[in-house]
């Protein structure tokens, strides 16, 4: 009696989201990737609906259903304390080398990017104002590409990662001195 | 020489005509502002003159009679493009004088001129102008030419810039630029426009309008189409802009980031930087969009800012090759490329003059940037700007002015220097940020 309130619950909470993900604009972490990763990562996927379809329901067996349990927040994109809620990786001056203390950053994003083959990231690179637009796309595209292929030391796979760059154009910080020049000197990380 | 000039204002008629009714209108008001409030009306943008060309040509510019009232200030615009070139010293014999008329020798001496232009502009029963004007040598007292343009009231403007090229052509040899046009971009807060004027900032259109920024304009050879590069899909991407149908197309969106299109002279092949193997690099793709991208240099470092010489067999761009930015040259269709810059450790935007002389970029010192230019057959190098937060310098056509993008009072404006760095131009617009200007071919 229990469980099958459970599962009716589960499954009207998958509903939920389901209904939620397509008529409500998400965040994009929330929207695209976290529940359905979390399934295909456990393994499970689908298992609530084979008790409808293969067995006979009324038997003793049947009655005893797994439940599926979804929780968003286990999924560590969205755990404000882990290291992948980093997303920016900053740059010194004239610099285009991944600084010791952004390694945990990459390794984090490595190690999810790992797990779950089907997420995708783009590598935005930014540069400062200073110097002509053309040649900072290509300073920000060496940023970028930086990241790019230490994830790729570490595993993550080609398809899963675009290196592209904003130059100049996209400032985080507007002001003409050093600390927003050291603010745009960035490569972030974006989920798709 | 008359038949030609009419059937270009035709042509020019027929551009107008395809205008979206958004742009038309745009184009009306334009013409009703300075109808109702004369010459003195720069619609968006604001320009200021400093100094004067090493030798300056006398010549006086009288009023042209007229038959009806003109809806533009023809004689101002001709004085005002010949004097802005800082070749001219203009004269004002304060008189009105018909092409057919005599001129009064004795008096245009007494005024120091050496030349004198005539006119007269008549209305044609189907509502066009007929410009007639007549240009004098004032010493020996002859005819240098004399000419027609029948033009709509919409043209005039482009028909009096014609009136001055055709005058500064006879007078200096050079092929004048002012009919010609600019494209730049404008930035106000998150609005991108590419922007196309008249050389004087007049006639301002805007082909593109967008929230995502828009880099790296440039003019196809005839002048019909710009490419340029767009982050609207939060990414670099080249497209190539039809100007006259506003049709896209996409020249280059290849996996990683897509930028620095340069035209090669046939206006068929657009030469690239491309991210799709790693680090910045030059390829060429077909301009219309089909057909592989080829790439045509392999460094381990940053290659880009293409642009082809002017017969089109070398390819100019920025490489850090070597430890830090320069300007190189390449074949055209990729092979050994040689260093041409040494003398600062920056040099960026390489762009070749019109005639295949001379090389301009952009060069740091101290940390400050100047345009500088220097003769590619082994000349010295000279700083022609003042010296600030110069960018993107682009030729006149003609190869006398090069105009570049800088700062002034924290704000994005143009300046066109004269190659001698004699003569300056400010352009500041109410669009806001004015940057990345890039100078329009001829118009035939």
């Amino acid at each position: 009696m229990n469980k099958s309130l459970a599962t009716l619950l589960a499954a009207g909470t998958l509903a939920l989201l389901a209904a939620c993900a397509s008529t409500v604009d998400l965040d994009e972490s929330a929207n695209k990737g976290a529940p359905i990763e979390n399934r295909g990562t456990a393994g499970s996927s689908g298992s609530s609906g084979s008790s409808a379809t293969g067995v006979d329901p009324n038997s003793a067996s049947s009655r005893n259903t797994p439940t599926v349990v979804v929780d968003t927040t286990k999924d560590g994109l969205n755990d404000p304390n882990s290291p992948l809620a980093k997303r920016s990786i900053y740059f010194d001056y004239d610099s285009f080398v991944i600084r010791e203390d952004f390694r945990v950053v990459v390794d984090a994003h490595a190690k999810y990017l790992n797990a779950n083959k089907t997420r995708k990231i783009v590598i935005q690179g930014n540069t400062d104002e200073r110097g002509g637009r053309e040649y900072n796309l290509a300073l920000g595209q060496k940023r970028a590409e930086a990241v790019r292929k230490a994830l790729a030391t570490l595993g993550v796979t080609e398809v899963q990662v675009e290196a592209v760059s904003f130059g100049e154009e996209k400032p985080k910080a507007t002001g003409s001195d050093e600390a927003s020049y050291g603010e745009n000197r960035r490569a972030d990380i974006v989920y798709q | 020489m008359v038949a030609s000039i009419q059937s270009q204002t035709g042509k020019k008629q027929s551009q107008t005509a395809r205008l979206t009714p958004l742009a038309r209108l745009a184009v009306v008001a334009l013409l009703a502002g300075a109808a109702i409030l004369g010459a003195n009306v720069q619609a968006q943008m604001r320009i200021d003159v400093s100094g004067v060309g090493a030798t300056q040509y006398p010549i006086a510019i009288a009023n042209f009679s007229a038959d009806s009232a003109v809806p533009v200030e023809v004689v101002n615009i001709i004085r005002n493009d010949l004097a802005r070139s800082g070749a001219f010293k203009i004269i004002d014999p304060q008189t009105q004088l018909a092409d057919t008329a005599t001129p009064n020798w004795a008096d245009l001496r007494g005024k120091s001129a050496d030349a004198v232009l005539a006119g007269s502009i008549a209305k044609l029963a189907d509502g066009r102008y007929d410009v007639r004007f007549k240009l004098s040598d004032v010493v020996r007292q002859s005819n240098l030419t004399a000419e027609s343009i029948v033009s709509s009231s919409a043209d005039l403007r482009f028909a009096a810039h014609k009136i001055a090229d055709t005058v500064f052509e006879k007078l200096t040899g050079d092929k004048g630029i002012f009919a010609t046009r600019i494209a730049f971009v404008t930035k106000a807060g998150k609005n991108f426009r590419l922007n196309i004027a008249d050389w004087d900032g007049e006639n301002v259109q805007s082909p593109l309008v967008s929230n995502e920024p828009i880099v790296s304009p440039s003019w196809s050879p005839d002048g019909s189409r710009l490419a340029y590069v767009s982050f609207e899909t939060k990414k670099p991407v080249v497209y190539v802009h039809v100007l006259a149908s506003a049709q896209r197309i996409v020249a280059a969106n290849f996996k990683g980031s897509n930028s620095a299109p340069g035209w090669s002279p046939d206006g068929k092949t657009l030469a690239v930087t491309l991210t799709r193997d790693g680090l910045s690099q030059l390829y060429l793709v077909d301009a219309d969009g089909s057909g592989n991208p080829r790439k045509i240099t392999s460094s381990s470092g940053i290659d880009t800012e293409p642009v082809y010489s002017a017969d089109g067999r070398n390819i100019y761009f920025t490489s850090d090759r070597g430890g830090s930015p320069q300007i190189y040259r390449v074949p055209a269709q990729g092979g050994d490329a040689v260093r041409i810059t040494f003398n600062a450790p920056y040099n960026v935007s390489p762009r070749v003059s019109p005639d295949g002389k001379y090389l301009a970029y952009v060069s740091r010192r101290d940390n400050k940037y100047f345009v500088a230019m220097k003769e590619l057959a082994g000349g010295s190098e000279q700083l022609i700007s003042d010296g600030g937060r110069e960018e993107s310098p682009s030729f006149a056509p003609n190869g006398r002015w090069i105009m570049y993008a800088t700062q002034t009072t924290g704000k994005d404006t143009l300046m066109a220097v004269s190659v001698d760095g004699r003569v300056k131009q400010r352009l500041t617009s109410g669009l806001g940020d004015i940057r990345e200007p890039t100078w329009g071919p001829l118009t035939k």
